[in-house]
C-alpha cells in the first residue's frame, strides 16, 4: 500500500516494516526529524548510549546473540565518525547492521558546514556498503536495501546516510514485497561436485580435522545443528577460531578447544600434523595460521565461504566451496550417509592416540595460589558458578580476552560476543548492554580487563537508565596486560606506557553511577563474591585483583609454526625473547 | 522547514567545464580526487588519466564537469589544496579547448547487414582495427557529439559493445600550460 509521508516517518516505517523493536543511537541536529519521528511511536525502542561507538558495539552485541539485524541512528558529523570504530569492527567480524547517519541538507554538502563530514566517503571502507540518499523517491528502497545488503552473503554493517532536507520532504512510501538488491545475489548452495570431492576426501582421511569459524555462527542455528551432526558421523576431531565458539559444545569429547595464537596444545598440533583439514566458514586469519609456510604442512584442505574472496586468500586450498555454511553442510550431511564411506579406522585410531597424547599434556594447566587470585582460576570459578545458567559473556580484548576463550566453556552458539578481527579495547560493556536488551532474563557478563573497560565506561549510564543487570567482571592486573606481556617477551621487559596508572576506585565508581562495586582480592573470597555478584539484579562491576605478572599461554610467538608454542611451564626454563626471532618481531 | 541549516540558494545557470589536473602519479592519487568530487557532491561527467611524464612521474588528469559558476571555483580551489596536485587548469576558460575522445566499437553481422556497417564506418572516417566473417570492431575519434552520432548510427548496424576512453583536451593555439 502506498502512503505519503516525510522521510523522517519513512525511516520509522522501514524499521518496523522490518520488524526492528531496538535501536541503539544518540541525538543530533541532523537526525532531529527522525527522533520527532520515534517520539510518536512505541514499536521501535530507541536505546540511549553515551557516546557513538557504543552504539554501534551494542547493535552488535545484540545482533550477534539474536540473530537478528542490529540497527544505529547517528547523527551527522562527530556522530558518524565516533561510530567508524564499531563499523570497522562489524565489517571484520561480519556482523549484519543498519546504521543510519543524519546528514546536512543536501544544498550544504561540501560547503564544510556545521557538523558536516564525508559520511559515505569516510565509511566506505569499513562497512559492506553505503548510501547516500539525495532523493525521497530513493528512501523506501535504500532503507529495506540496506537490510538486503547487511544480512546476505557475508554480513556486515551498511550505512544509510539521509541529509535533513530529504528526513523533512514528503514522497510515497512502499514497502517492496520482494526485498533485495537488483544486482547483488550471493551464492548460498554449494557447487554439488565439489562437496561431492570433499566428502570423498574426508573419507579417505588419517588424520583429519574440522577447522570451524564464525561463519558458521552468522548461518544461523541450523548450521550449528548440522555442524555437531557431522561432526559425529564422521568421529573427527574439532578445532575452534575465537569467533566460533560455541557452534560445538566445548564440553564434548571431539573438542580440542579453541585454535591459534593462544589456542590449545593439542588443537594446535592437530592443525599442524592432519592431512585433511575441514575449514568451514573460518578465515585463516594470521592469529590461526601463525607462519604460513609451515602451516599444516601435509594437509589438503577443503574450504567452505560464503565469501569468494576468502578462498584463497591467505592459504591455498584444495577443494573451494562457495556457499553458506548451513545449506554446504547439509549437504556434506546427506552425501556422507549416502556414500557411508569406509573409513580407515586403524589410522584413525592412531590420530585419536596422538590427540589424547598431546591433550595429557594438559596445556591450560597453571600454578594457583594461596595468597593471591590467578585470572585463570577467577574464570575458572566463573565458569563454575554459572554452569547451567542463561548466560552469554562478552570480552574487552586483551590478555583476560585470551584466558575466557580458554576457561569458558560454550555449548551453544550466539552466547559468547567478542571483538575478534579488530581487537577492539571497549568492545564488551556496550555489547553486554545490547545482549541484555534482547535477552532481559538472562545472565550477562562482560570479562574485562581494567584499562579496557575504560574506553567505554561511560556506559554504565545506560546500563543504569535502561535497568539493564550487566555484570563486569575486572580482571585488574594494573596492566594493559597483553602489551605488557608483549613487552616481557620482545622488548626486554621494558613496560612501555603499560602500567595502569591512576586507577579509578572501580568500586566507588560502580557506585557513583548508581550500580554495584565488589571487589575481591582473596582467592578464599571468590565464591561468596562472584555468588553475590551474580544474585545481584543491578549493574555490577566486580574489581577481581589478580596476578599482575600472569602471562596468557599457551601461545604461538610471531613467526613461528603451530608446532613451536610455548607452553605456561616452560616460561621459568627459557629465555622467550630468545626464542623470536628478529623476522618475528616485525609481525605483530 | 524546522532546520538550523540555511535555505537552499536560488537556481543559477549550469555550464561544463573541462580541467587539466597535473599531479603526482603516486598510488592513491586517484582515489583521492574522486573522492573529493563525490564527498563534495560534484559530478563528474568524464575522467581520463594516465602519466603523462615518465621522469618526474606525473599524470594528467582531464576532468570533464559541470556547475554554476561557484562551484566550478571551488571544485579549482579543492583540487589545487590537495597535496599531490601541482595544477589545474580550466580550460574551458581559455576559448574552446580540443576535446577529443576514442571509441571503440564492435558490430556483429552477416550479408548485406556487415557490408553496410563498414560502408557507416567508412562514411565517419572510422578505422577497421579487427574483422571476422561475421563482426568488426571500428576505432573512431572525435568531439563527445561525434562520438554519440556514431554509436547511435552503429546501434542500427549490429552494435553489441562498446568502450571509451573519456575526454583528453589541450587548449588550442601555440600556448601550452
Amino acid at each position: 500500500m502506498n502512503e505519503t509521508m516525510t522521510g523522517a516517518d519513512m525511516v520509522v516505517r522501514a524499521l518496523q516494516d522490518q520488524g526492528v523493536e531496538h535501536i541503539f543511537g544518540y541525538p543530533g541536529g541532523a537526525v532531529l526529524p527522525i527522533y520527532d519521528a520515534l517520539f510518536h511511536q512505541e514499536k521501535v525502542r530507541h536505546v540511549l548510549v553515551r557516546h557513538e561507538q557504543g552504539a554501534v558495539h551494542s547493535a552488535e552485541g545484540y545482533a550477534r546473540s539474536s540473530g537478528k539485524v542490529g540497527c544505529v541512528l547517528v547523527t551527522s558529523g562527530p556522530g558518524a565518525t565516533n561510530a567508524v570504530t564499531g563499523l570497522t569492527d562489524a565489517l571484520m567480524d561480519s556482523v549484519p547492521l543498519v546504521c543510519i547517519t543524519g546528514q546536512v541538507p543536501t544544498h550544504l554538502i561540501g560547503s564544510d558546514a556545521f557538523q558536516e563530514c564525508d559520511t559515505v566517503g569516510i565509511t566506505r571502507h569499513c562497512t559492506k556498503h553505503n548510501y547516500l540518499v539525495k532523493r525521497i523517491e530513493d528512501l523506501p528502497r535504500v532503507l529495506h536495501e540496506a537490510f538486503y545488503v547487511a544480512t546476505h552473503g557475508r554480513p556486515g554493517p551498511v550505512v544509510v546516510d539521509i541529509p535533513k532536507d530529504i528526513q523533512f520532504a514528503s514522497g510515497t512510501y512502499e514497502r517492496p514485497r520482494d526485498n533485495q538488491h537488483k544486482t547483488y545475489r550471493p551464492r548460498v548452495k554449494g557447487d554439488l561436485e565439489s562437496i561431492r570431492a570433499a566428502v570423498k576426501l574426508m573419507g579417505e582421511a588419517k588424520r583429519p580435522v574440522f577447522y570451524t569459524g564464525g561463519g558458521v555462527v552468522n548461518s544461523g542455528p541450523e548450521a550449528s545443528i548440522l555442524l555437531r551432526e557431522l561432526v559425529r558421523l564422521t568421529g573427527f576431531p574439532i578445532t575452534s577460531t575465537l569467533m566460533g565458539l560455541g557452534a560445538y559444545p566445548a564440553s564434548d569429547k571431539q573438542f580440542l578447544g579453541m585454535l591459534g595464537m593462544h589456542g590449545t596444545y593439542e588443537a594446535n598440533l592437530a592443525m599442524n600434523e592432519c592431512d585433511v583439514m575441514i575449514c568451514v566458514g573460518a578465515r585463516f586469519d594470521d592469529r590461526i595460521t601463525g607462519r604460513l609456510d609451515a602451516f599444516a604442512p601435509h594437509s589438503r584442505k577443503i574450504h567452505i565461504d560464503i565469501d569468494p574472496s576468502s578462498i584463497n586468500k591467505n592459504v591455498k586450498v584444495d577443494v573451494p566451496i562457495i556457499g553458506d555454511c548451513a545449506h554446504v553442510l547439509e549437504d556434506m550431511v546427506r552425501l556422507w550417509r549416502s556414500s557411508a564411506p569406509p573409513l580407515d579406522t586403524a589410522a584413525l585410531t592412531e590420530w585419536w592416540t596422538s590427540i589424547e597424547g598431546w591433550r595429557g599434556r594438559n596445556c591450560l594447566a597453571y600454578r594457583n595460589s594461596k595468597d593471591i587470585i590467578k585470572p585463570q582460576y577467577a574464570l575458572q570459578r566463573l565458569e563454575a558458578l554459572t554452569r547451567g545458567r542463561d548466560v552469554y559473556f562478552t570480552t574487552e580484548v586483551g590478555q583476560h580476552q585470551m584466558w575466557a576463550a580458554q576457561f569458558l566453556k560454550f555449548e551453544e552458539p550466539n552466547h559468547w560476543m567478542t571483538s575478534g578481527g579488530l581487537g577492539t579495547m571497549g568492545y564488551g560493556l556496550p555489547a553486554a548492554i545490547g545482549v541484555q536488551m534482547a535477552h532481559p532474563k538472562a545472565l550477562v557478563i562482560d570479562v574485562a580487563g581494567e584499562a579496557s573497560i575504560l574506553m567505554n565506561m561511560q556506559e554504565m549510564s545506560t546500563a543504569m537508565q535502561y535497568r539493564l543487570p550487566v555484570k563486569i567482571f575486572i580482571l585488574n592486573n594494573q596492566y594493559m596486560g597483553m602489551v605488557r606481556q608483549w613487552q616481557e617477551l620482545l622488548h626486554g621487559g621494558r613496560y612501555s606506557e603499560s602500567y595502569s596508572e591512576a586507577l579509578p576506585d572501580f568500586v566507588k565508581l560502580a557506585e557513583a553511577y548508581g550500580g554495584v562495586g565488589i571487589r575481591c582480592d582473596r582467592p578464599e573470597e571468590l565464591d561468596a563474591k562472584i555468588e553475590e555478584m551474580i544474585s545481584v539484579d543491578r549493574p555490577v562491576i566486580f574489581d577481581c585483583r589478580v596476578d599482575p605478572a600472569e602471562n596468557c599461554f599457551p601461545m604461538i610467538p610471531s613467526g613461528k609454526a603451530h608446532n613451536e608454542m610455548l607452553l605456561g611451564d616452560a616460561e621459568a626454563d627459557v629465555d622467550i625473547g630468545a626464542v623470536i626471532d628478529e623476522a618475528g618481531k616485525m609481525l605483530v | 522547514m524546522k532546520s538550523h541549516y540555511s535555505d537552499a540558494p536560488q537556481a543559477q545557470p549550469v555550464a561544463r567545464h573541462t580541467l587539466a589536473v597535473l599531479v603526482d602519479n603516486e598510488p592513491g592519487v586517484l582515489a583521492r580526487i574522486s573522492g573529493m568530487f563525490s564527498g563534495r557532491g560534484y559530478n563528474i561527467e568524464s575522467l581520463t588519466v594516465s602519466e603523462t611524464e615518465h621522469e618526474q612521474h606525473r599524470s594528467r588528469i582531464t576532468i570533464v564537469t559541470s556547475g554554476t559558476a561557484g562551484v566550478i571555483e571551488q571544485i579549482k580551489a579543492q583540487l589545487e589544496r590537495l597535496v599531490p596536485v601541482h595544477r589545474v587548469d580550466d580550460l574551458t576558460t581559455h576559448g574552446e579547448a580540443l576535446e577529443r575522445e576514442l571509441a571503440l566499437v564492435k558490430v556483429v553481422g552477416r550479408g548485406d547487414h556487415r557490408v553496410e556497417a563498414l560502408r557507416l564506418a567508412q562514411a565517419f572516417g572510422a578505422r577497421t582495427v579487427d574483422a571476422t566473417l561475421n563482426s568488426f570492431i571500428f576505432e573512431y575519434t572525435g568531439t563527445i557529439d561525434e562520438v554519440e552520432r556514431f554509436i547511435k548510427v552503429m546501434a542500427e548496424a549490429g552494435l553489441v559493445e562498446v568502450a571509451r576512453t573519456g575526454i583528453a583536451a589541450l587548449i588550442r593555439g601555440s600556448e601550452g600550460l
